[in-house]
């Protein structure tokens, strides 16, 4: 698998990426956070929102990462389908991409409330590559 | 989930027996047809609270109980604070008081059928609903605050409902103790634009015809009489809940990671109730009680407005508002003992019985209706709590069906269009934003709500009095 991928849930919806490096991982999440609410080539990156975040370890900053874009898609009313990740020691500085949403074109089925900390994991497979999963309450 | 990881006592009830760490059995109330479909997760998040500080008597799962994160969905906790006892941002939920209230329209089915299409149409229209939609009250600071002090009496004295509607409402309309100045600003920004707005997934404003009267004189004492009209109104705490969710699920996990506290589920992270992190999502977890009682409460006035335009006279008289993500401070008997608990229903509706001192006046005598929401095209329920639900599970009952197939199995499995073209052929309008919204809610990804609602009826949990039949459903 390359990219991100959904899981199943009882009544929510999981997410997991796999990628070469720790910030790709990042990225591949939030567009498969994105692809929860639409199909992310639906929305156009118009505009960047910066995003920073820290927190003492990878799953964490993880949790913070897709919570800090759940609130920006929340009070901006924007999607995002572009997402560029630095990191840093215990933090991440982020710009995520996109625009106001459309209701018509975007046709966005349902809203994110919040990443949680279930089935939540982030780590390094043998073969080096990186991969991390958890699960968004919608 | 396996029968054979459980204890029958007695045709509805399964036990877990404490092992490991628990501190009290787990207690599930279902048949063997819902065992056999429940996940085994079910039963390892029950005995994971089972083994929380300060847990009392036992830990719940109700008949639609299913994987949640942390605690299970359909599962009822209490503690007690002097034991040690714990408060869990996950016991909760993201949607803080996520729940259902009814509107008794006072108009037979047959005023209502030939109005149907255009009722649907002024409700779409008036009603914000789905991702991206906002709503027509923009709150500044003050009123923001005002807003989470004082829930759906605030709303009422802005002018939105009526007096009336405050005494059909847990709590009279405002949850007590709610501190404002525990909520970030991040969460009241999130709800400037959010109030009186329906949400997405599976929130709805359903208007439904009473199909069946199963309890004569509870349905009496409820108003509800046989092919008359209701509209129904399912949705929560929208943006300022998640927020809080989110924020306290963070600080409370670090916090137990800090003090070394090993829990099997990181979404278990809670804080003792006497604690300064407790007290503080105490307060936040109020003030988000309100925000969803007010934001029912706008809802119910526009949804007024609109079906009065088309049906003048039509009454819209509250039956009740029962929420269903809560921790609630209540009095219980455990051992004979009268105790002071703090009581986690995460997709469950408390269900007081008759004479139950908390129960506002209008309904005491009855006992509390327990507004049963099933899922878009499938039937609803009106239940009523028991007296032996009090020693069955805190007065506690099931909120709705749970999901029987994920998201992404439904989109696969369905066509958003089509649902709405089959769901047209049986007589029920539906009207969304989204297709593949409506694809993940198909009524085929819910469980059966009736084979739920029967167990709650036959376990005791709370009895049967109406089914309701879906006209028009608008969701999120």
């Amino acid at each position: 698998m390359e990219g991100w991928r959904h899981f199943s849930h009882d009544a929510d919806m999981g997410v997991q990426a796999e990628a070469g490096t720790r910030e790709e991982v990042f990225e591949q999440m939030a567009l498969g956070m994105t692809a929860l609410v639409t199909n992310p080539a639906l929305i156009e990156p118009r505009e960047d929102v910066a995003v920073v975040c820290e927190a003492p370890s990878l799953e964490l900053l993880l949790v913070d990462w897709l919570n800090a874009l759940v609130y920006e898609m929340s009070v901006r009313t924007m999607l995002f389908s572009r997402f560029r990740v630095k990191l840093g020691a215990h933090s991440l500085s982020g710009v995520a991409g996109g625009e106001k949403v459309d209701r018509a074109r975007h046709e966005p089925a349902v809203e994110v409330k919040g990443a949680t900390y279930t089935a939540l994991e982030f780590r390094q497979r043998r073969d080096g590559r990186w991969e991390a999963r958890c699960v968004v309450d919608v | 989930m396996d029968r054979s990881l459980l204890e029958r006592e007695s045709e509805f009830r399964w036990r877990i027996a404490p092992h490991g760490d628990m501190r009290v059995p787990g207690i599930l109330y279902a048949d063997e047809a819902l065992i056999d479909a429940m996940d085994r997760k079910v039963h390892d998040q029950l005995s994971n609270v089972a083994m929380l500080p300060g847990i009392v008597q036992a830990a719940y799962a109700m008949p639609d109980a299913h994987w949640g994160y942390g605690f299970p969905i359909g599962g009822v906790a209490a503690f007690d604070p002097d034991q040690g006892g714990v408060i869990s941002a996950g016991g909760v939920g993201f949607d803080i008081s996520c729940g259902v209230r009814t509107l008794l329209m006072g108009r037979s089915i047959t005023e209502v059928e030939p109005l149907k299409q255009r009722l649907s149409d002024g409700l779409a229209r008036d009603i914000p609903a789905g991702v991206g939609s906002t709503g027509r009250i923009v709150l500044d600071e003050a009123q923001m605050d005002a807003m989470l002090r004082g829930g759906a009496r605030w709303a009422v004295e802005q002018g939105y409902g009526r007096e009336a509607d405050l005494a059909r409402i847990e709590e009279g309309g405002a949850a007590a103790g709610a501190d404002p100045t525990q909520v970030s600003d991040r969460a009241k920004r999130r709800q400037r634009q959010e109030i009186g707005t329906l949400g997405s997934g599976n929130h709805y404003l359903e208007v439904q015809r009473v199909a069946q009267i199963h309890d004569p004189a509870a349905a009496a004492a409820f108003g509800l009489a046989l092919d008359e009209v209701v509209i129904s109104i399912h949705c929560g705490s929208r943006g300022l809940g998640h927020q809080i969710g989110t924020e306290f699920l963070r600080s409370m996990a670090i916090a137990a990671e800090e003090a070394g506290i090993r829990l099997p589920d990181r979404e278990l992270a809670c804080a003792p109730i006497l604690s300064a992190l407790g007290a503080s999502y105490l307060g936040a977890m109020r003030a988000g009680i309100n925000c969803a009682l007010a934001n029912r409460q706008i809802i119910t006035h526009l949804t007024r407005g609109t079906v009065t335009r088309l049906i003048p006279g039509a009454t819209l008289d509250l039956l009740f508002d029962v929420s269903h993500n809560t921790c609630k401070e209540e009095l219980h008997e455990v051992g004979g003992r009268r105790m002071r608990l703090f009581v986690h229903r995460k997709g469950a509706t408390r269900a007081f019985g008759p004479g139950h001192p908390d129960l506002p006046a209008a309904v005491r005598a009855v006992g509390q209706p327990v507004l049963v929401g099933g899922s878009m095209g499938t039937a609803s329920y009106v239940l009523v709590g028991t007296a032996a639900g009090e020693a069955l599970s805190f007065g506690s009952a099931c909120h709705g069906a749970g999901r029987a197939m994920s998201r992404h199995q439904a989109t696969r499995t369905w066509s958003g269009r089509q649902l709405v073209r089959e769901l047209a052929g049986r007589g029920i309008i539906i009207r969304s934003p989204s297709m593949r919204g409506v694809a993940e809610e198909a009524p085929g990804a819910y469980k059966d709500v009736g084979s739920v609602v029967d167990l709650a009826d036959a376990s005791g949990l709370a009895r049967k009095v109406a089914r309701l039949e879906p006209l028009v459903c608008i969701k999120g």
